[in-house]
């Protein structure tokens, strides 16, 4: 059963609405969810299965806006929790857990044997030991790059195993020459840049140095830090001017027309890339290019997770629920629907969509790791200092010693030694 | 009986005593109602936010709905002292607060060039004065448009001069004088405004008397003009003293302080601190809130100061 | 009169002046013009990059498009139910704190005065936290009487001091009439000052009205959703939908200034007489 919240009104009919089911004998599990329509029909999918399974058992979801969620979460654990609430992994959960608001729920992932099936998201999952969340799809980071626009300045477009370094720069030398943006993006939200910056960072220095440079483990000034920011001032000339300006909705107009080649985007980007007009015969993926070679490939794919409340009212039919949207099954009925990737490995990938099938490939291949994406791995504070410094360097790169002696004043700051 | 002028508010005093039980009774009755809204939704939160800036706190209440927060004493503050990002949105507050009051000799002049009595002019004014009738988030939106890089026709306008556009909201140095620019259009409307009605109220005989004297232009404008219409002035400087601090519409909806925190203010870095997505650090935030307040306090007293002047002269 | 009638100049100077009014008109109206123009653009007009020749066509669907298929219809809603409690509530309170502060002489009035004129010119910031965690636990977060009550509360610092510098400026004498009559507090408040508050009461209501609909900030702090977000953080949000459809966020736009536009040219003797209290000795 799923309805949406309209204020006092909702409120209203859930009551209602769950004296019926109690009426029926049913228990019921609550959840707030902040699905878009498609998500949302998903979600519909799944709890009636769920519930044709156990009858018994009546799952109640309240939709959100998605952007308003991010709100109300923070009102509703504390005044009104429901049993399940829709969540992020990795740092992004750690206040609530901090605050005791997310219940420890290792003994799902103990019972079920996710450890194993959802080997991947075991550390993104995990705070201090214990499990907070069960993560239940994700999707892939990498080049999106248009083939009418490498055509156009004559370079060969790479197949889905991408191309290395200092090839993907001398095709920028050529698209420059064409006038075509090698690189586009549009960074006015910040985090579109933070992809650039996550995957030179894993490709100069692997995943574990990425991941405590997000954790404020290790300096800015340090020789490996600044191997990247060399890195990225090689790319910097290539990427769309005044970017700093538009949104990444807006840069992906640039990209559709063919007036830039390559984007670093996420998977869901592909959906507005076709809108624009784009097809299977025109728009390619690759992963991001190696740098340093010989480092095992790490990749970038935010997860999205659900969370059991410290004030659900149904822990055990709630836990009952959460298992089922660990399960294979579910996940692959789920992550069809969306155009995303089951995190469970047992899970299926539909195979008529190239972007899936290569991003599952990509994934499941990454040797190196899955980071979340910067502002999910790093504290929240200290990830928006990041981001500013990537976007400024993008802008003034001839600034980098200021914005290197700033990230590591925020860095001391955040994280005493 | 005692003179009624010689009291502030001109009430006489009273001889029958229940009547005067009634009178020393009624206004705070007819006082309650707004000074109960007024305390508990401006003056206790002021003190609550002053509180607050000495705490670091998330937001977040635990589970028995108990504050979370710690008492960090000054901390907040002396974190302010070496922010970066505070210094950006000081420096920004004061160009703000300069550039804002361009508004006076803007809306002087566009005053005096409307104050004519030809056919139409009523419905002139009246269109000049739009701009500020219409809500600051249709401002932005409405320059945010016009700055837009590659089609923007500010862009397409230093395009055609300079043979290279400027994006102004992605250059780092120029991104808070275009916001400022959007916040001068309506700003300048309303202070024509007072400007007109000031003028409407300068005394013919005065100024045919210095016409007379053969005082004309610059001269009589500043010597005997401007004179009469200090009390428009003051008003024109209240307001947009305070809509310059109060800056908070247009950052948020053109640039939501970037590049890299460029154009940030103090109005907008403290609601990114406090409620924005990488925020929820309520204590700083309530102590950037604090510092605004102080410096706002300084332009309030000086307002209450000549108010306080004008009561007692009366 | 200043600066001298053009009347009093030569026809020269008469017909520049005749021409320089509606020139310069343009050019300071010249970004909404083009709004307006391209809030009735066809979407291909811009997909061809052309944004500022003539349009190909008069594409009313866009208003259309936005009141089908966006709820700005129900963030307008939203806004009246705002902006109309609002209005009365501010009025309505003020008229009353007004009358107490112009008309009795009590020791602490003066101080009462400046607290709610002081008021009025705070920082929306130092309020935000409290007011919001406040709203929150008295469960009226996201309605619109959450955020009525604060704006009722915050306007009537403003409305105070117009309200009892325009009582103070009735003849007193018809108020001690009264008292010697005999008649009680509360209807010399009722019958004698209230019926002469009519241009204040008209003054204060445009003004209110148009504050509250443009507000903005308090919007975003208190309200979240399409069930109670006003106009205004509306737009911002469909403006994040909306990401390079101009035509879209310029249509978005004339909607969200019609209302304020409207009440202004409607009542713009009481909106300016309200907006320049003081302007003049």
């Amino acid at each position: 059963m799923v309805h949406k919240k309209t204020g006092a009104l909702a409120l209203v009919a859930a009551l209602l609405l769950s004296t019926s089911a109690f009426a029926q004998d049913k228990r019921v599990v609550t959840w707030n969810a902040d699905y878009d329509p498609i998500p949302l029909a998903a979600a519909e999918t799944l709890i009636a299965d769920f519930e044709a399974a156990n009858p018994e058992i009546d799952v109640v979801l309240t939709n959100f806006d998605h952007e308003a969620y991010k709100n109300a979460i923070r009102n509703f654990l504390t005044a009104d929790p429901p049993d399940l609430a829709n969540w992020y992994a990795a740092n992004r959960m750690r206040p609530f857990v901090e605050a005791g608001l997310f219940a420890d729920i290792s003994d799902v992932w103990a019972a079920n044997g996710l450890m194993e099936s959802l080997a991947a998201s075991v550390p993104s999952s995990t705070i201090d030991g214990k499990q907070y969340a069960i993560p239940y799809t994700y999707y892939q980071w990498g080049i999106y790059y248009n083939r009418d626009a490498y055509t156009a300045a004559g370079v060969t477009p790479p197949g889905p195993e991408g191309v290395n370094w200092a090839d993907f720069l001398a095709n920028c030398e050529k698209f420059k020459a064409a006038g075509i943006d090698c690189v586009t993006t549009g960074s006015s939200a910040l985090w579109p840049v933070a992809g650039i910056f996550d995957y030179l960072s894993l490709r100069t220095n692997g995943y574990q140095f990425h991941s405590d440079l997000a954790g404020g483990k290790v300096s800015w000034t340090s020789p490996e830090a600044r191997a990247v920011f060399a890195e990225f001032a090689k790319l910097q000339p290539f990427v769309t001017e005044n970017h700093a300006a538009i949104d990444w909705q807006d840069a992906a107009a640039i990209f559709v027309q063919g007036k830039a080649a390559n984007y670093v985007m996420g998977n869901f980007a592909v959906g507005v890339f076709k809108e624009g007009g784009m097809t299977n015969d025109n728009l390619g993926f690759m992963v991001f290019p190696e740098i340093t070679a010989g480092l095992a490939r790490a990749e970038e794919a935010p997860t999205d997770t659900i969370h059991l409340t410290s004030g659900a009212k149904n822990p055990d039919d709630a836990k009952l629920f959460l298992a089922y949207m660990a399960s294979a099954e579910a996940q692959s009925k789920w992550n069809a629907t969306m155009g995303q990737l089951p995190t469970n490995k047992n899970a299926t990938v539909p195979q008529d969509d190239p972007f899936l099938v290569a991003g599952f490939e990509a994934l499941s291949t990454a040797t190196g790791g899955i980071a979340q994406f910067w502002d999910r791995d790093a504290d929240a504070e200290y990830a928006k200092a990041g981001m500013e410094g990537f976007q400024q360097f993008l802008v003034q790169p001839e600034e980098l010693e200021a914005i290197l002696e700033r990230l590591e004043t925020t860095r001391v700051r955040l994280f005493p030694q | 009986m005692a003179n009624a002028s010689d009291t502030v508010t001109a009430a006489p005093v009273l001889r029958a005593k229940g009547r005067w039980n009634q009178r020393t009774l009624a206004p705070w009755l007819f006082l309650a109602p707004g000074l109960f809204m007024f305390t508990v939704y401006v003056l206790w939160p002021i003190i609550q936010s002053i509180t607050l800036s000495f705490y670091d706190w998330n937001g977040l209440y635990n589970q028995d709905g108990a504050f979370t927060g710690t008492f960090v004493g000054t901390a907040n503050y002396r974190e302010l002292m070496s922010d970066p990002n505070f210094e950006t949105s000081l420096w920004n507050n004061f160009y703000w607060l300069a550039l804002y009051l361009l508004a006076l000799p803007a809306g002087l002049f566009i005053a005096i060039f409307l104050n004519q009595t030809v056919t139409g002019i009523r419905l002139y004014k009246s269109l000049f004065f739009f701009p500020f009738v219409i809500s600051q988030v249709v401002v932005g939106l409405i320059f945010a448009w016009f700055y837009a890089p590659n089609f923007g026709l500010f862009y397409l306008l230093t395009e055609a001069i300079t043979g290279k556009g400027t994006a102004i909201l992605a250059d780092p140095e120029l991104v808070t004088f275009g916001i400022i620019a959007a916040g001068l259009w309506p700003q300048i409307a309303y202070v024509m405004i007072l400007y007109l009605t000031g003028l409407n109220n300068v005394a013919p005989d005065q100024i045919e008397a210095a016409r007379l004297d053969g005082a004309k232009g610059w001269k009589m404008l500043w010597y005997v003009v401007l004179p009469q219409l200090r009390p428009a002035t003051f008003i024109a400087v209240i307001v947009t003293v305070i809509g310059a601090l109060r800056s908070f519409d247009l950052v948020s909806i053109m640039t939501n302080g970037g590049p890299f925190g460029s154009s940030r203010v103090l109005s907008y870095y403290m609601y990114e601190m406090a409620l924005g997505e990488f925020g929820f650090r309520m204590g700083y935030g309530a102590a950037i809130a604090v510092v605004l307040f102080a410096i706002m306090m300084i332009f309030i007293s000086g307002f209450i100061w000549k108010m306080w002047r004008d009561e007692t002269q009366r | 009169m200043f600066p001298r009638p053009i009347q009093q100049s030569g026809t020269g100077a008469q017909w520049l002046y005749a021409i320089a009014l509606p020139v310069v008109l343009i050019l300071w109206l010249f970004p909404l013009l083009g709004v307006a123009l391209t809030s009735l653009r066809p979407a291909s007009d811009l997909a061809q990059g052309n944004y500022f020749g003539m349009p190909s066509g008069i594409a009313w669907e866009n208003y259309v498009f936005i009141f089908t298929e966006t709820p700005i219809g129900q963030y307008m809603v939203n806004s009246l139910w705002v902006t109309i409690p609002t209005v009365i509530g501010a009025v309505s309170l003020s008229l009353m704190t007004g009358f107490a502060l112009a008309v009795y002489g009590f020791r602490a009035n003066i101080l009462v005065f400046f607290m709610f004129v002081a008021g009025n010119f705070v920082p929306f910031q130092i309020l935000m936290v409290p007011v919001r965690d406040m709203t929150l636990q008295l469960g009226m977060y996201d309605t619109w009487y959450g955020l009525a009550l604060f704006h009722i509360a915050f306007q009537t610092g403003f409305c105070t001091l117009f309200m009892r510098n325009f009582i103070k400026a009735l003849p007193f004498e018809l108020i001690e009439a009264a008292r010697v009559e005999g008649v009680k507090e509360w209807r010399i408040f009722w019958y004698i000052v209230l019926p002469l508050m009519r241009p204040a009461i008209a003054a204060l209501s445009v003004l209110v009205f148009t504050f509250i609909w443009n507000d903005f900030f308090w919007a975003t702090v208190l309200t979240q959703g399409v069930d109670s977000q006003p106009i205004t953080a509306g737009l911002s949000s469909l403006n994040g939908q909306w990401i390079a459809q101009w035509h879209l966020v310029s249509a978005g736009s004339i909607l969200a200034a019609l209302p304020p536009v409207v009440m202004f040219f409607a009542m713009q003797k009481h909106f300016i007489a309200g907006l320049t209290l003081g302007a003049v000795k």
